[in-house]
């Protein structure tokens, strides 16, 4: 395939804007291709968008899908003969949601957290979503192995913890979700900061937060661990977040890229006593990430109108449902984690969400670097992935905000800073924030860019960046991200002006780490007493088959041991 | 021998069985109850296709069947696609394409089982866990209007009352076990304490414990049901004081009058422990994959049963999309019913309704729907001749094991054959 003439933006290779063919030939961007051409005469050119944390798949997902027959009523659309029927709006079911981000030029997305017990049920959903490749994000935050080889300062043992659950769970990275309260929740309880102690283990979510970002580096996994923070969702939780990411400044990073990819990072920025003084942090978040280079985030933007909030963080759940007397779904996972749901509408004249949504801009606008802030909305929690257009318009135009900003509860005019930023963005910016910052966070080698032997994964949009201006153009700038004129992914056309031509399965991504084999028998033997003691299934039940993965990209990590070599000689052992 | 077998009787799917194979047969069952072990040593299959002329079934080939039904369903303007809670989730998957390219109705035997359940859920949410989390954590187990004993075997010793686990060594003394339910039934005999409640009083006797809970235990009457108040506030202070609670429910409680709205508000009462001591529940799910036809259903359309297709997209309602009011209604002209057996367990009127329209029975057994089924295509059964996935009552998702090899195609098969002849006939 040829796309012929396109404005590109590929900041990954320092192509800012130029006028170029591309050319994918089987499936990878090439130097010279033969096959069908699109025309892309000067229009906005990206690589195929990559969304590093969104909730698409796995109990969590399907118990909002369960309990919001309402939300299922909305965005009806009929099957055809290229797709299924689709439903669902903060919701969406499988189909919808490769259909959806095709749409908008998106061809990646990792679902953020799921539990190794139950990842069967989220493989059996990726498998299910069209088009798009995609992981998951494994939780290890609350998890028993994990807290006994914390609490016994084993990093050896947790390491090959990490590396079996990956592999267990056919997982992609270590996510940690308000580290120790996943166990706490299991007796009702929950940790109040970092060095507040877990019931029943006595190890703290620092030293959580601390060793699995050791044993993520030791195992040189491709991406960093993903942390979303102990207080999110509190007034004055800004203390918390400073804090975390200065326990992780001493940690080495094995590969180039962050030690810590902090998730939703707005939920984390709030400042305050309480709900009534409650109010932006996000330039004191913003200016740490300024002057410190270990830490990345995701804004998890707010945007108003209805979302469901899901997460493992089940006391936080339970807090919100109390909140806003809404209803409530909760799932403990025996030995690792909980998780909830809570549906909700965020309200433009509410004065909490209105700095909520204030503080997402803020954070993008005043990180100077945007490799290390990449844009979510931490679907569905903040809002919908559909309004991803939104989010860039905004960003692209301070009018835009100030329209908004004039229809909001007035408190964003002294609780934050955002009337007063001026900065706009431009596609650069935009390209690594939704491109090439994302694959590179995650680590994925191949997205986000458009260099030799990059994914055939393309974007093309109804824009002339050389025309318009996102300034004032910014409604139209929102209409052309919602419908890209292409979406290329892997060099078949998938989807052209908002209609979904063709709907090829996606690929799963999961890591595969090596680990010393010492490490891993004494891992065994521990594991194998927990499974006849405390797990309700056998261990030979429990590690998802190759039958849910139906088009792997296995990625390899930790130690390759070469047959012949001393296996105790590794670099693990050592370190260890 | 082959370890840890899969059961695919109940819905607590347990996973450790041992089955002995020889000569491609299963020779013995070991480590299930007798329920289980019956299932998996199978009976009376049904030994080919059969299609019924002049109101007798003769013996037809599987193209003959499949294209026989696929003709079936084409021909119908408002056919029914029912069952799904006993086989594969990948059957599963098959049957909704299948929906999806006929217009039907998918139902599954939620409808006429935990259903009222999943209202209450759309309602109130569900505060759950894994069973796995009651058997480490749970002091107090409460079994209301569901008889484990008998209906749920092994429940009691792998998960709930007897297990033992990190922070319940002592098994079933650490534990109070309490039964609420119409009769002294066998899981009643063996509770600490038994409340018995007048049939169709379950919604009278959750509201009143929501007052007591809420601090307003003064304007309670005296009795509430039959039940003496102070047994009412003696059983909310024991709530209050576990450590772990967790309520299990059964049909006794869905099915008794007040039906969605008594789960409602047990659910709604288990939300409000929390704010005391931790508290979940969880729904008794009777066939071993019910759990996960509704997960799959989800997943595919947004909703976990009653899905109508016939506008092209999915659209649920209730009372409206459901089997037995489309029955009743005579709007049904055609039904594909696959392991499951309407005919013995819908009103007597729905299964009159079900006797006068085609039906395409896919099943590995006979049974009183085979009696009034037009097209019978025998299957092999999922979890011991066929591989697959399953979800456990708590949501746990597991994968059937294939034990032995069998000469009848999976129901992930026969669907994709009846599939491929509705797209024939249509082209």
């Amino acid at each position: 395939m040829i796309i012929r003439g396109g404005i590109v933006y590929d900041p990954a290779n320092g192509i800012y804007g130029e006028e170029m063919d591309l050319f994918i030939e089987g499936g990878r961007i090439a130097e010279e291709a033969a096959g069908p051409e699109l025309d892309a005469s000067g229009l906005l050119v990206m690589p195929g968008g990559v969304d590093a944390h969104s909730h698409i798949a796995g109990t969590k997902v399907n118990t909002g899908r369960i309990m919001r027959p309402d939300d299922s009523r909305m965005g009806t659309e009929p099957r055809n003969p290229v797709c299924r029927p689709c439903t669902g709006y903060t919701v969406p079911n499988c189909y919808a949601i490769g259909y959806r981000y095709a749409r908008m030029g998106y061809t990646t997305a990792f679902e953020a957290a799921t539990p190794i017990i139950n990842a069967r049920h989220t493989h059996e959903e990726l498998e299910e979503i069209p088009i798009l490749d995609k992981g998951a994000l494994t939780l290890f935050g609350s998890n028993w192995t994990v807290l006994e080889c914390v609490r016994d300062k084993d990093l050896a043992k947790l390491a090959a913890y990490v590396a079996w659950g990956l592999r267990a769970s056919r997982g992609y990275g270590v996510k940690i979700v308000n580290p120790g309260g996943g166990e706490a929740w299991g007796f009702g309880a929950n940790v109040k900061g970092l060095y507040d102690t877990v019931p029943n283990f006595d190890v703290t979510p620092a030293e959580i937060i601390e060793s699995l970002a050791k044993a993520n580096e030791m195992l040189g996994l491709p991406h960093s661990i993903h942390l979303h923070f102990n207080n999110l969702g509190k007034p004055g939780n800004y203390t918390t977040a400073i804090e975390t990411l200065d326990l992780l400044k001493g940690v080495q990073a094995s590969r180039m890229r962050q030690v810590v990819h902090i998730a939703h990072m707005q939920f984390s920025a709030y400042g305050g006593t309480g709900w009534k003084d409650f109010e932006s942090k996000g330039p004191a978040i913003a200016d740490y990430f300024n002057r410190h280079s270990h830490a990345t985030m995701d804004l998890g933007m707010v945007l108003f109108g209805p979302a469901t909030t899901m997460t493992a963080d089940g006391p936080l759940e339970y807090a919100n449902s109390r909140l806003l007397h809404a209803k409530w779904a909760n799932c403990d996972y025996e030995l690792e984690d909980s998780s909830g749901v809570v549906p909700l509408v965020y309200g433009r004249k509410m004065p909490i969400n209105a700095i909520q949504w204030a503080i997402g801009l803020e954070l993008a606008l005043m990180t100077k670097d945007p490799w290390k802030v990449i844009m979510t909305t931490d679907h569905p929690n903040g809002a919908p992935f559909v309004n991803y257009p939104e989010v860039i318009a905004l960003l692209m135009s301070r009018p835009k905000r100030e329209e908004e900003i004039a229809t909001v509860h007035e408190l964003v005019k002294s609780r934050t800073a955002l009337p007063t930023l001026e900065r706009e963005m431009d596609w650069t910016d935009i390209a690594v924030m939704t491109r090439a910052g994302p694959a590179r966070i995650l680590g994925l080698e191949d997205k986000g860019h458009l260099g030799k032997g990059a994914d055939g994964d393309v974007a093309v949009y109804n824009l002339r960046p050389d025309e318009i201006d996102p300034s004032r153009d910014h409604a139209l700038v929102k209409a052309a991200l919602a419908k890209a004129r292409y979406t290329i992914k892997g060099g078949t056309l998938v989807a052209r002006d908002g209609e979904i031509l063709s709907a090829p399965p996606g690929r799963t991504y999961w890591v595969d780490a090596g680990v010393a084999e010492a490490d891993a028998n004494r891992l065994m033997a521990d594991l194998k007493d927990k499974f006849d003691r405390y797990y309700s299934i056998q261990i030979s039940n429990y590690m998802v088959q190759d039958a849910y993965i139906s088009h792997p990209n296995v990625i390899r990590a930790g130690l390759q041991v070469r047959e012949g070599e001393d296996r105790s000689s590794h670099a693990l052992a050592r370190e260890a | 021998m082959t370890e840890d077998v899969l059961c695919t009787f109940c819905g607590c799917l347990c996973d450790d069985l041992r089955v002995e194979v020889a000569d491609g047969r299963v020779q013995k069952v070991r480590g299930a109850c007798r329920l289980g072990a019956s299932k998996i040593m199978g009976h009376d299959r049904i030994k080919t296709p059969m299609i019924r002329e002049d109101g007798v079934l003769r013996e037809a080939t599987y193209d003959q069947a499949c294209a026989r039904a696929a003709q079936i369903l084409l021909e119908a303007k408002r056919p029914v696609l029912y069952g799904w809670a006993s086989t594969s989730c990948e059957a599963d998957r098959k049957g909704i394409l299948l929906a999806e390219e006929v217009g039907g109705v998918m139902d599954t035997t939620a409808t006429v089982c935990h259903g009222p359940s999943i209202l209450g859920i759309e309602e109130k949410g569900l505060a759950g866990a894994t069973l796995g989390q009651v058997k480490n954590r749970a002091d107090l187990i409460i079994f209301w209007g569901c008889n484990p004993a008998e209906a749920h075997p092994r429940h009691a010793l792998r998960y709930s009352s007897n297990a033992c686990g990190r922070f319940t060594p002592e098994g079933r003394s650490g534990r109070k076990v309490m039964v609420v339910d119409v009769r002294e039934t066998r899981s009643a005999k063996n509770a600490d304490k038994f409340l018995r409640l007048i049939p169709g009083t379950d919604y009278e006797v959750i509201s009143a414990m929501r007052m007591i809970l809420g601090g307003k235990a003064d304007v309670v009457p005296e009795t509430v049901a039959g039940l003496p108040k102070t047994q009412l506030v003696e059983t909310v202070e024991i709530m209050k004081n576990a450590r772990f609670g967790v309520i299990f429910f059964g049909l006794g409680m869905t099915h008794s009058r007040g039906r969605y709205k008594n789960v409602d508000n047990a659910l709604s009462l288990v939300a409000e422990l929390n704010a005391f001591t931790k508290f979940v529940v969880m729904a008794m799910r009777g066939h071993y994959n019910v759990a996960g036809i509704g997960q799959v259903m989800a997943c595919a359309s947004g909703y976990p049963m009653s899905v109508d297709y016939s506008r092209g997209a999915p659209y649920f309602n209730p009372g409206e999309t459901t089997i037995c009011d489309l029955l009743n209604r005579k709007e049904a002209d055609a039904a594909l019913v696959i392991a499951a057996d309407p005919a013995s367990n819908f009103p007597r009127s729905t299964v009159e309704a079900l006797a006068e329209v085609p039906v395409i029975q896919i099943d590995p057994f006979e049974n009183p729907t085979t009696l009034l089924a037009d097209v019978v295509i025998p299957s092999a059964i999922a979890g011991v001749e066929a591989e697959g996935t399953a979800y456990r009552m708590d949501g746990m998702c597991l994968r059937l094991r294939k034990l032995v090899d069998s000469e009848f195609p999976s129901d992930e098969a026969i669907l994709q054959r009846i599939i491929d002849n509705v797209r024939r006939l249509r082209a």
